[in-house]
């Protein structure tokens, strides 16, 4: 395990530093909104809306498609490998220092990782 | 002619003709052939209807790859256009004699539509992720801004044939940067900008298989569009990554990229940016331009001869597109999710919001007609194009598209920038 010292010695620290902070962040988030019991996999209703919100705005910057455009693909190929934790701080919270704005007034944790995991399979929605 | 149309249809069924006819046995090949000229025929000789283009355009529909070719002296639908594609984030330019759309496809695709005949003159994929396009000061020349290979293709206006290819190469390990802020420019120039370059190139194309490309590097930290002025000499990059624009002086390039709106977000928070603004489609009313600030609930207006800040506006969300009415005296906003309902007006004068417009859900771009007595804006989850009057802002005409997105008429053929 390496101290903050050793991460901030390393290149590109604040990098893995914000990932740290965020991947604590989420946990934290995740123990309280699973206390409150609302950690419940979203309806057929909202799969639809958050299926048009993926593809319509976050397709704004991703593509419609996934595959890509101002901001990187969301493709299995590109998602499958990285932690489903990582992946859903980035969209309830935001990337700080990219255009990734965060996602947390829009979105619940449960919607959040929902999307994460229909991400690295494969999105729904596509023609 | 006939052989355009072979291409064409071609294309369109995705099926070659001399394949076929090679894997006949020759009668009925023979048999092919007379029935594929008769059929020729009949098609080379319906003419399209005698009618000038100037008050025709295209809506884009982005979901089912197709556009409408609308009237907007009788706001009226003409037809519909098929197999474009991905067309969401999909932009057109016209050919100088108002005849010919040229639609950039996100999947790459470069299409050039004729208005009159309703049909695809003729159609190229150039790239893998494609963001838009300008076309030359002389009408000749079409340049593809894309993503992925990053870099600006020049294609001909006539065939589509490619002509030129730039790599936006960057920096020493030979990585390639994504093209934003495509602008056509006097002199047979165009302009682009590197967004993960933080670099703008200035091409000219005055001999268009050998272009002459001047790059200006550091000038600020991920520009995500850009714009030119509608005398052409100004260009401008909007940046993402710092609170400010900058500017390259077309008629003294040798002096540099300059700084504009240096930190206007000062002391302020930035808050979170749901889409991109977009700068092409600027608004320069009189001599003040009218531009969106980012992560700011803000336009910022400059005056465009000194080039500082006089004024901003609070707006109701994140602009992603203002645009002035062609007389100037209006500044017309759309904003970015999860406002994109709304539609405010800003009279220039008391710089002010003056009336708010809800024309459906989703709104994704308007235009205004030539002179600007009406404007057709988009509302995408509604599946319609609403047309206002400008004066009274009364519902002139509702018409139906499928998930509509950019609206762009024929009169931007004979404007820079557009």
């Amino acid at each position: 395990m390496d101290t903050v010292a050793q991460l901030i010695a390393r290149p590109q620290p604040w990098r893995r530093l914000m990932q740290i902070l965020a991947l604590l962040t989420a946990s934290m988030a995740a123990q309280y909104c699973s206390g409150a019991g609302i950690a419940s996999p979203p309806d057929a209703v909202r799969q639809a809306q958050l299926i048009s919100l993926v593809r319509q705005d976050c397709g704004s910057c991703h593509g419609m498609t996934l595959k890509g455009g101002l901001g990187p693909a969301l493709l299995p190929q590109t998602l499958q490998d990285q932690p489903v934790a990582v992946l859903k701080s980035a969209i309830l919270h935001g990337r700080p220092g990219t255009a990734m704005p965060p996602w947390q007034r829009f979105l619940t944790d449960a919607e959040a990782e929902w999307i994460v995991v229909n991400l690295q399979k494969g999105f729904p929605g596509g023609r | 002619m006939a052989a355009n149309l072979v291409n064409y249809l071609e294309a369109r069924l995705n099926f070659s003709l001399r394949e076929w006819l090679a894997g006949l046995r020759p009668m009925q090949a023979m048999a092919g052939v007379v029935a594929c000229s008769l059929l020729l025929a009949a098609c080379t000789t319906v003419a399209p209807p005698l009618r000038g283009t100037g008050d025709l355009g295209i809506v884009i529909e982005r979901a089912t790859g197709s556009v409408q070719i609308v009237d907007t002296t009788h706001q009226a639908l003409l037809g519909r256009v098929t197999g474009l594609g991905d067309l969401s984030h999909a932009s057109a330019v016209f050919s100088r004699d108002g005849r010919y759309a040229y639609v950039f496809g996100r999947d790459g695709g470069l299409s050039k539509i004729d208005l009159l005949r309703g049909m695809i003159e003729r159609r190229v994929m150039q790239a893998g992720n494609s963001i838009g396009g300008a076309i030359s000061q002389d009408g000749k020349l079409i340049a593809a801004q894309n993503y992925v290979p990053g870099g600006v293709k020049v294609f001909s206006a006539d065939t589509l044939a490619l002509i030129s290819d730039i790599p936006a190469t960057y920096g020493t390990a030979g990585l390639r940067s994504k093209v934003v802020g495509l602008a056509d420019a006097p002199g047979n120039r165009f302009v682009w900008s590197l967004f993960d370059a933080g670099e703008i190139w200035v091409g000219d194309f005055s001999e268009p298989s050998k272009p002459r490309i001047e790059k200006y590097k550091n000038i600020g930290r991920e520009p995500y569009d850009g714009l030119i002025t509608p005398n052409g000499r100004y260009y401008l990059a909007g940046l993402f990554g710092e609170d400010g624009m900058a500017m390259l002086d077309l008629w003294f390039p040798e002096q540099g990229v300059r700084r504009i709106l240096d930190g206007y977000g000062r002391g302020q928070e930035k808050l979170p940016v749901y889409k991109m603004p977009h700068l092409r489609g600027w608004a320069v009313a009189g001599r003040k331009a009218y531009l969106p600030a980012v992560g700011h609930h803000e336009v910022l207006v400059v005056d465009t001869e000194t080039w500082n800040e006089v004024a901003r506006i609070k707006v109701s969300s994140q602009p992603v597109f203002v645009v002035a009415r062609p007389d100037g005296r209006q500044v017309w906003v759309i904003y970015a999710f999860p406002d994109n309902g709304k539609v405010d007006v800003i009279d220039v004068e008391t710089r002010s919001i003056i009336k708010q417009l809800s024309p459906g859900r989703t709104v994704l771009h308007m235009e205004f007609t030539p002179r600007g007595e009406a404007v057709w804006i988009s509302s995408r989850d509604d599946n319609r194009v609403v047309v206002y009057d400008t004066e009274t802002f009364a519902r002139r005409k509702v018409l139906p598209a499928e998930s509509p997105s950019g609206i762009f008429f024929t009169h931007r053929a004979a404007r820079t920038g557009f």
